[in-house]
């Protein structure tokens, strides 16, 4: 331990200010960074489900067919 | 013989088209071409009127001063290089033809180097002065300017191709090229400032040197690809 | 030579369904060594002989400047494989990856600035490296810009692959070049430590840190590339049947 108690710990020898910046500003950039997919997928997958039921009403496809993967309008794409 | 003499003289005879072709659009709208000019002269003006007109400071920012107004005038002249070629679809013929695409860039890029970036730096002594920039070392930021100015237009020309199907890729073209061109700017300045220092300046021009070297022989080929890809759509 | 495995390497519905089993271990493993690391540089690493405390910066300034350079090398790697080989998961990698770099640029700018505050008394300097990491910034918000001006996707992959590249090639001359403009202009600076000069005490959490970074950046990309594989594969069976089974839960 470099330190002999909590308070010189948050204190820093005087540095405190640097130091507890510097690892708020990276906390929260690593939080952004984690959380930015996590909500796009999110918004991704309900705006993709919105536009298959649209599909689905516009095509008067069976939902079951939707969830079985079963389209025959499907133009196919990579496996 | 005559085979290499026909597509040698279909080259050579495309080359000159396009050279003609430059040069015929640019008078036409001579106006245009003192845009960059005017641009560049305001904008060294501003820095002695925003921040200090004092001699003392202004000679030791003037070879900094110039170089960066010709860094941003050449940028702003960069949309005219292919816009309306690929506005009237001259553009994809020039990528279809069977001359090698990476010379009629060159020759695109250089003409359009000799009508920007010539005349900046036929106006960069006057502007250099008024910036109290001592006189002996004019003849070095001029010849800086020279060698400089055409790495700038042909790094934009890269930034201009890959940006030329946009309608509004002006502010797109300095952000994506001007971090490229910094290396230029530092050692152009640094070679007026070794002069102003009294040190040797060889060492610095031959890196301008390989610089351009490396500009002339790359760079055509990155602008070319994104001329072929911006096309092909 | 049996090159399948590097087409299969190409396939989006592959990498989507294994990026699924990759992504808890990098996440959670990425974490836990963030956590350690942390916790070893702030509180059992020993303050530096110099600069005291504020030394303890490195942790997160060093692991996010090797990762912001790297990434870019990475993105670069793509772009070629991307040009070359025409594989749309090289070009998804380059618009995931380039965000996340973009931050850790920040994060190392960041630090290394207020790291200076209490080092060489100011709040910016214009130190070398500094300098450097400011220009590569503007190349990974070039590539970002350029990606999202273009709206053919064909293009915009194209076109941003080329950027990448010619940034790439600029790298080291923008490096040589900052460097010797700072010899010019800095006098007698205070050099950041290099990691052989350090004691094992003090370099050891900060290659946990390192590799923590690395393993997040990884996760961190999965998971981006997973939500771009499925906006440009919607139209395939698969994703359907993914999008459809996500919105009953």
């Amino acid at each position: 331990m470099s330190f002999e108690t909590f308070t010189e710990f948050l204190l820093m020898g005087g540095h405190a200010l640097y130091v507890w910046l510097s690892y708020g500003v990276g906390l929260f950039i690593i939080l952004l960074v984690y959380i930015q997919p996590i909500l796009a997928r999110r918004s991704i997958i309900q705006e993709l489900a919105q536009r298959q039921r649209r599909d689905v009403q516009n095509n008067k496809v069976s939902n079951e067919e939707v969830a079985q993967g079963n389209l025959s309008q499907d133009k196919g794409g990579s496996e | 013989m005559s085979r290499r003499n026909h597509s040698e003289q279909g080259l050579l005879s495309v080359l000159g088209v396009v050279l003609k072709r430059e040069f015929l659009s640019a008078y036409r709208s001579r106006q245009e071409l003192a845009n960059p000019l005017v641009f560049f002269i305001i904008v060294i003006v501003l820095f002695p009127l925003g921040v200090s007109p004092e001699p003392v400071f202004l000679s030791k920012a003037a070879a900094g001063l110039v170089w960066v107004a010709a860094l941003l005038a050449t940028m702003l002249s960069l949309d005219r290089l292919f816009q309306s070629d690929y506005d009237d679809g001259s553009l994809e013929q020039l990528v279809l033809c069977a001359q090698p695409l990476y010379l009629i860039v060159l020759i695109k890029s250089l003409i359009h180097w000799s009508l920007t970036g010539l005349p900046l730096i036929m106006l960069s002594p006057f502007l250099a002065t008024m910036l109290h920039l001592e006189a002996q070392h004019l003849p070095v930021l001029m010849l800086t300017l020279l060698m400089g100015t055409p790495v700038i237009s042909l790094i934009g020309g890269i930034g201009a191709a890959l940006t030329v199907s946009l309608r509004s890729g002006g502010i797109l073209i300095s952000l994506l090229v001007l971090p490229l061109t910094i290396p230029v700017l530092i050692f152009g300045t640094g070679t007026v400032q070794s002069s102003i220092d009294g040190l040797s300046v060889a060492g610095h021009f031959s890196i301008m040197g390989m610089m351009l070297a490396l500009a002339l022989t790359l760079s055509p080929f990155a602008i070319a690809a994104a001329l072929k890809i911006s096309v092909s759509d | 030579m049996n090159w399948t495995w590097f087409y299969k390497l190409g396939s989006p519905k592959w990498f989507y369904e294994t990026a699924n089993k990759l992504l808890p271990w990098f996440l959670w493993i990425g974490v836990l060594m963030l956590v350690i690391g942390t916790v070893w540089g702030l509180v059992f690493a020993p303050e530096d002989y110099q600069q005291g405390n504020s030394f303890r910066i490195i942790y997160l300034h060093v692991p996010s400047a090797i990762l912001a350079q790297s990434c870019y090398m990475m993105m670069a790697v793509a772009a070629i494989i991307s040009l070359v080989w025409k594989m749309k998961l090289a070009d998804m990698f380059i618009a995931s990856a380039a965000p996340i770099g973009a931050a850790f640029t920040f994060l190392a700018l960041f630090t290394g600035a207020v790291w200076g505050k209490p080092t060489w008394g100011t709040w910016w300097v214009w130190d070398a490296r500094l300098t450097a990491m400011l220009v590569l910034l503007f190349l990974y918000f070039g590539v970002i810009a350029l990606k999202s001006a273009l709206e053919n996707i064909d293009l915009a992959s194209r076109a941003s692959a080329i950027l990448v590249l010619v940034g790439v090639v600029n790298i080291p001359i923008i490096k040589y070049s900052v460097e010797w403009w700072n010899t010019l202009h800095q006098p007698a600076t205070f050099t950041l430590t290099e990691k052989p000069a350090m004691p094992p005490e003090m370099w050891m959490p900060l290659l946990v840190m390192v590799l923590g970074m690395y393993c997040f950046f990884t996760a961190v990309a999965l998971m981006r590339m997973k939500n771009e594989i499925l906006l440009r594969e919607r139209r395939t069976k698969w994703v359907k049947t993914i999008i459809s089974e996500d919105i009953k839960r």
